[in-house]
C-alpha cells in the first residue's frame, strides 16, 4: 500500500503543476468533466479564480439534475478534480485556452457517492489490486459519420469499403484531424482504417490502465463528434443505425498484469495462457448473460447483436475463431507480455466506466472461484443452428434488452459491482426505455402489415 | 550543475523521488573516503545528509566535509523529530536542517533557498538538451520554442529523462524514481507514457527518447558516442 505522506506531496504537487500551468499558459476556462449512469459525458466551467479552492473543496452542484445521481432530498454532492487527468484542449481558440479534468464525485462528507460510475470503476480496480491484479484495455472503437442525423434519416457519406483510399474522401480528412486531436489529449491510437459498413470507421486504442481507458473512451467520443460537427457532420457510436450494414462494436482487449508481469501468460501451457488467464476467460463466460446489460445498454444494441457479422451471438471462447464472444489473439513469438484476450460483444454506446467493472469482476469471479473452461469453440457458430449449439452446450447471448435486464437483475455478480444505487436505478431506468419502446409502431410494421391488413 | 553529495548510500527512496523530482542532480556516497574519492572535479554541489538513520557516522561526515580547506557548503542536514537537542553545539556542521521525511517541495525550498545564501549559484530552473527546454520552476515544457501541453505525470517522466540525457533506464528504476509511491500498474504504465510523450513530442523530435532494446529507454545522445539506434 503507498505511503500516506507521500500520495498527500504527490497530490499537492499535482495540483500545484496544474495551478501553475493555468497561471503560466493563461488557461481562462477549466472544464470539469464526469459521467452520468448511463455513460453521457457532463462538464462544468469553472474560471482560473475558482480553481485551488475547488481542489481545496470541491464543487458543490444538485446531483438529482444527473440521470441516475441523488434523488431529490439528498441532492447535493461534490466534484473533486483528479489533477492527474489535466489537459489543455486542444481545439480551444488561441486567445482562449481551456483546460480539462476528470472528477470523481463524492457526498458532501466526502466518502465516494455512489451514484458515480467512475468511483465503481475505482473500487473495482480496488478490489483487483488487493488480488494483485491491474487490468489493461485496449477497446477498439467503431462509429459512422452521417450526413445529418435531422429527421431521424442517417445518410451515409461515401460508399468507400474496407481500407479504400479515396482522396477526397471528407471523413479521411475528419479521421486526421481526430487523431491528431486524440494524440495531444494523451490518447495514443493504434490503428484507425475504414470499417466495411458505409462512411463507418473505427479507432483502435493503445491499451492502458481501466480508468485511463474509460476516461480515453469519454474523451473519445466527445472528440469524434466535436471534430464532426465543425463539419456540418453528424458522428454516431449508435450501435446499429442502418439496416442491413454491420453494426458499430467496441472489440475490447483485456490483460491482468501482476509484478509487472502479464498474469495471462503461461509459457508451459498448450495455449500459451495461464491458469488465470483460463479462470477470467470462464468467469467472462459464466457471467456474460448478467453483464450484457451494462456492456449493451441500448435497445438497438440487440439489432446489432441479433444480426451477427462481427458481434459475437453465443457464448464461446476460441483462438481463431471471429464468431466466438471471447477471443484470444495469436501472440507473436516472443511477445509474450501481449497476451489478451478479447471481449467482442460491447459496443461503443456503454458506459465504460460501468462496463469495464461487470467484465473486470466477472473475470476475477471465473479466477477466485476456480471455474472450468469449456472446450474451445472450433465452428462459426453463426452457420449452426439451435440443437448444434444445444449438443455443444453452448448458450445463446440476451436477443433484447428486456431479456438481458431480467438477467441482471438476478445477478448477485453485478449488484455486488455497481452497488446497490447503480443496480437499482439503472434497471428501473431500463425497464421504462424498454415499455416505451414495446409501445412502439415501428416503420417495419407499417410497411409490412398497412398495406395488406 | 555539479551534483549534490547524498548520505547514505543508498538514500532512503523517498528522498531520492524528492531530489530527482525537483530536478536535482545527486551522487549518493556512504562514507567520508567515498565521499572525496567520488568527489567531481568542480567539487560537490553541496550536500544533503540524513542524520536519523545513522546518526554517528552522519556527524563525523559532516565534520569531515566542514573542517577541511574548503568547508564543504550549503549543507543540509535531515534529522528525525527526536534528534533536535543533537543540532546543539553542532551549529558549525550544517546551513540548515529539516525534519525527516522530508516533503519534496520543503527540500526543494530549503536548497534553493541555501543556494541563494551561499552564493553558490542557483540550482537550473531550465533543464535543456537541443531543441527542448523545461522549466522546473513553472512546469512549462517547450520544443523549438513551441511550448508542450503534458499532463503532470509526462512532464515528470519528461523533466526525469531531460535532467540525465544519455543514460539508460530500465522501466523498473523510471517507476520508482518517477512515480515513486503513487503507481500500480508495472512496467507496462511507462511504455504508455513514453508512447504519449514521443506524441507530444511529435514526429520530428519523438526519437528524443530512445528504445533499448530489452532494457528500457534512453533520453539524447549515448554517453559513449555510439549512433543512436
Amino acid at each position: 500500500m503507498p505511503h500516506d505522506g507521500a500520495v498527500e506531496n504527490d497530490a499537492d504537487r499535482k495540483r500545484d503543476y496544474v495551478l501553475r500551468t493555468v497561471e503560466e499558459r493563461g488557461v481562462r476556462l477549466i472544464r470539469l468533466w464526469f459521467t452520468d449512469v448511463l455513460g453521457r459525458h457532463k462538464s462544468v466551467a469553472i474560471s482560473p479564480a475558482e480553481l485551488e479552492k475547488v481542489f481545496e473543496e470541491g464543487l458543490q452542484f444538485d446531483g438529482s439534475a444527473i440521470d441516475g445521481f441523488s434523488r431529490v432530498q439528498e441532492s447535493d454532492v461534490l466534484a473533486i478534480p483528479d489533477p492527474g487527468t489535466f489537459e489543455l484542449l486542444p481545439w480551444a481558440a488561441e486567445d482562449e485556452p481551456s483546460g480539462i479534468m476528470f472528477c470523481d464525485i463524492t457526498q458532501l462528507d466526502g466518502t465516494p457517492f455512489a451514484g458515480d460510475p467512475r468511483q465503481v470503476l475505482r473500487r473495482n480496480i480496488g478490489r483487483a489490486r488487493e488480488a494483485g491484479f491491474e487490468m489493461y484495455c485496449a477497446p477498439e472503437v467503431e462509429f459512422f459519420y452521417f450526413a445529418d442525423a435531422n429527421g431521424g434519416v442517417p445518410q451515409p457519406l461515401d460508399g468507400a469499403s474496407y481500407f479504400d483510399l479515396t482522396t477526397a474522401d471528407v471523413s479521411s480528412d475528419l479521421r486526421k484531424r481526430t487523431l491528431h486531436m486524440l494524440e495531444a489529449l494523451s490518447i495514443p491510437v493504434e490503428y484507425s482504417f475504414h470499417e466495411d459498413g458505409p462512411s463507418q470507421h473505427e479507432i483502435d486504442l493503445q491499451y492502458t490502465d481501466a480508468l485511463s481507458m474509460a476516461d480515453a473512451v469519454m474523451t473519445l467520443r466527445l472528440t469524434v463528434k466535436k471534430i464532426a460537427m465543425e463539419q456540418g457532420i453528424h458522428a454516431t457510436f449508435m450501435p446499429k443505425p442502418l439496416n442491413g450494414v454491420q453494426g458499430s462494436g467496441m472489440h475490447t482487449h483485456l490483460s491482468l498484469f501482476r509484478d509487472g508481469a502479464n498474469a495471462f501468460h503461461d509459457p508451459d501451457s498448450e495455449d500459451g495462457l495461464s491458469v488465470e488467464g483460463h479462470g477470467f476467460i470462464a468467469g467472462l463466460l459464466h457471467h456474460a448473460r448478467e453483464i450484457t446489460a451494462i456492456t449493451n445498454q441500448l435497445v438497438n444494441s440487440y439489432k446489432r447483436i441479433n444480426e451477427g457479422y462481427e458481434a459475437p451471438r453465443f457464448i464461446s471462447w476460441a483462438r481463431n475463431n471471429r464468431s466466438a464472444l471471447v477471443r484470444v489473439p495469436i501472440i507473436k513469438p516472443g511477445k509474450t507480455q501481449s497476451t489478451r484476450i478479447e471481449y467482442r460483444v460491447l459496443d461503443p454506446a456503454c458506459n465504460p466506466y460501468l462496463a469495464f467493472s461487470v467484465i473486470l469482476a466477472a473475470g476475477l469471479r471465473g479466477i477466485e472461484e476456480g471455474y472450468e473452461l469449456p472446450a474451445e469453440a472450433v465452428h462459426n457458430l453463426h452457420e449452426l443452428g439451435p440443437d448444434d449449439l444445444a449438443e455443444l452446450g453452448v448458450r445463446p447471448l440476451p436477443s433484447n434488452l428486456a431479456e438481458a435486464l431480467d438477467e441482471m437483475e438476478g445477478s448477485a455478480l453485478v449488484r455486488d459491482t455497481l452497488g446497490d444505487h447503480i443496480f437499482e436505478w439503472f434497471l428501473r431506468n431500463k425497464r421504462v426505455e424498454w415499455d416505451e419502446y414495446q409501445r412502439q409502431v415501428t416503420p417495419f410494421e407499417l410497411e409490412r402489415y398497412l398495406p395488406s391488413w | 550543475m555539479d551534483p549534490l553529495l547524498v548520505f547514505p548510500d543508498p538514500p532512503p527512496p523517498e528522498l531520492a523521488q524528492a531530489l530527482d523530482l525537483g530536478g536535482w542532480s545527486w551522487k549518493s556516497c556512504g562514507d567520508p573516503d567515498a565521499a572525496i574519492a567520488e568527489e567531481p572535479d568542480e567539487g560537490w554541489a553541496g550536500a544533503v545528509v540524513v542524520a536519523d538513520v545513522d546518526p554517528e557516522a552522519a556527524f563525523a561526515l559532516c565534520r569531515r566535509l566542514r573542517k577541511g580547506e574548503m568547508p564543504l557548503e550549503p549543507l543540509l542536514l535531515l534529522v528525525g523529530a527526536n534528534q533536535l537537542e543533537d543540532l546543539e553545539l553542532r551549529d558549525d556542521l550544517f546551513d540548515d536542517f529539516c525534519l525527516a521525511p522530508v516533503r519534496p517541495v520543503e527540500l526543494t525550498a530549503r536548497l534553493r533557498h541555501l543556494f541563494w545564501r551561499t552564493g553558490r549559484g542557483s540550482r537550473p530552473d531550465l533543464v535543456e538538451y537541443g531543441p527542448l527546454a523545461l522549466n522546473v520552476e513553472t512546469y512549462q515544457a517547450a520544443i523549438d520554442g513551441q511550448p508542450l501541453d503534458l499532463t503532470y505525470m509526462e512532464y515528470e517522466l519528461l523533466k526525469f529523462l531531460a535532467s540525465h540525457p544519455g543514460k539508460v533506464f530500465t522501466r523498473e528504476t523510471l517507476l520508482s524514481r518517477v512515480w515513486g509511491y503513487d503507481y500500480y500498474g508495472g512496467a507496462r504504465t511507462v511504455d504508455v507514457h513514453i508512447r504519449r510523450l514521443r506524441a507530444k513530442l511529435g514526429e520530428e523530435h519523438a526519437g528524443l527518447i530512445h528504445t533499448v532494446r530489452s532494457v528500457g529507454y534512453r533520453f539524447g545522445q549515448s554517453r559513449w558516442g555510439m549512433p543512436t539506434g
